[in-house]
């Protein structure tokens, strides 16, 4: 190789067992008939699996791709908030220059889908997504509003905590993530089924942002914190040939 | 280790909102010199077609260059090569498909070649963690017979990982359960 891969790891550590839901959760409905009943076949890590977009020049498109209280004439209705935190993997290390994609309903609990029918108004001044690249200490910063919690059909009286939607490339294809970010508090956390279906606790709390006073804008916005943790690099050499 | 992987999550319904963009399918410029389609329908477990269906490819150039941050092998000679494709529709039909070029062999395990081949992730409604294949080609009988992935694959699955020649391309169908189910991979 000629060029410097100091920061990017050659392989990534295996994830343990329960680190992610299972793909088969009985109580969150869509998975019944969405789940492979094939195990997983393991794969080497190689060239192709350690490497990975850099989507930054192609997605962001405008200087208000961050501020998701700025897209449109109007001001969003709502409360406005700051979500904040750093991209790192398992070893502490932030990762710079990845994209986070984020979405998310208004404050209203409704997304500008034209599937959701959830009869809650559409907000004019809300489209609810947005893109930044972290910076070199791996950072991201979004203003947004905050959203509010929907009724959905997978069981009798189903509503979903409110949350924000996020999609982390990382270095590598091996890194890419796609989760949710919660609220802390959200007394709907005992019903829902998306939100449990992450076994361990303390995983769960993972992905909980906290309230940050630090952070917070005076006369502006209150501030979220959230960390981010991709898979970090393996103990074991890599697996393929450079 | 000193901190733990935040978790997966579903990328639900209204992924649409904020993910796929007009050039998202496309992983070489529009134009491209030996540019192919890929698509196919991505099935439940009921043969229903997935409308709701995310797909993101990531590949070498046919001289199996990556365009990753260090540019994997050197510089793609291809102008405009992303390498990557993601599509997804707001309200899909079952389908999915990018438009890019076939990658060339790049390393493999123990230094051996692989057979051209396309990462993919699938996401979904009901997925709770994206689930990962390959897109190998049906007609490189040769690299495919010698490929070490597809050799770790049992004999009578592996079809489920080859793209059928088209008029256009290929055509990859991806079956997340029941008969035919697609080869998904721990990575």
């Amino acid at each position: 190789m000629s060029r410097s891969t100091t920061d990017t790891p050659t392989s990534y550590e295996r994830e343990p067992e329960g680190a992610h839901p299972p793909l088969d959760h009985p109580g969150y409905k869509s998975t019944r008939l969405r789940h492979p009943r094939q195990p997983l076949i393991r794969l080497p890590q190689t060239v192709t699996e350690i490497t990975g977009p850099q989507l930054g020049p192609a997605r962001l498109l405008g200087p208000h791709d961050a501020d998701l209280t700025r897209q449109h004439e109007g001001e969003p209705i709502g409360e406005r908030i700051i979500v904040g935190g750093r991209v790192l993997d398992t070893e502490g290390k932030p990762l710079r220059d990845t994209l986070v994609e984020v979405w998310q309903a208004n404050a209203a609990g409704r997304y500008r889908h034209r599937s959701d029918r959830w009869p809650a108004p559409l907000d004019p001044g809300f489209s609810g997504a947005g893109r930044c690249l972290t910076d070199d200490a791996g950072r991201f910063r979004f203003t947004t509003i905050k959203p509010g919690a929907y009724p959905w059909g997978n069981h009798h009286n189903a509503w979903r905590p409110a949350h924000i939607h996020f999609s982390l490339l990382g270095r590598a294809f091996a890194q890419r993530l796609v989760t949710q970010m919660y609220f802390p508090g959200d007394p709907l956390f005992a019903y829902d089924p998306i939100f449990n279906s992450v076994r361990d606790p303390a995983a769960r709390e993972r992905m909980i942002c906290r309230f940050s006073i630090h952070d917070s804008r005076p006369d502006w916005a209150p501030a979220y914190g959230w960390d981010i943790v991709l898979r970090g690099p393996g103990a074991t050499p890599f697996e393929a040939a450079l | 280790m000193i901190f733990a992987t935040t978790p997966s999550q579903t990328v639900g319904p209204y992924f649409a909102i904020g993910l796929p963009w007009e050039a998202g399918p496309h992983a070489v410029p529009p134009g491209t010199p030996g540019a192919i389609r890929i698509a196919g329908v991505v099935c439940d477990g009921a043969g229903q077609p997935v409308p709701d269906n995310l797909i993101e490819t990531w590949q070498a150039d046919p001289a199996g260059r990556f365009a990753d941050l260090h540019g994997h092998g050197g510089p793609s000679a291809l102008e405009g090569f992303r390498g990557f494709a993601r599509s997804g529709f707001e309200v899909g039909d079952g389908s999915w498909g990018i438009v890019t070029v076939k990658p060339g062999a790049v390393p493999g395990p123990g230094g051996a070649a692989q057979a051209p081949h396309i990462a993919v992730s699938v996401f979904a409604r009901g997925l709770l963690h994206r689930c990962v294949t390959r897109i190998y080609f049906a007609d490189e009988e040769a690299a495919n017979a010698a490929d070490p992935v597809l050799a770790s694959v049992p004999a009578d699955r592996r079809a489920t990982l080859l793209a059928q020649p088209t008029d256009d391309g290929y055509r990859f169908d991806i079956r997340l359960q029941g008969p035919g189910e697609t080869v998904f991979f721990a990575v």
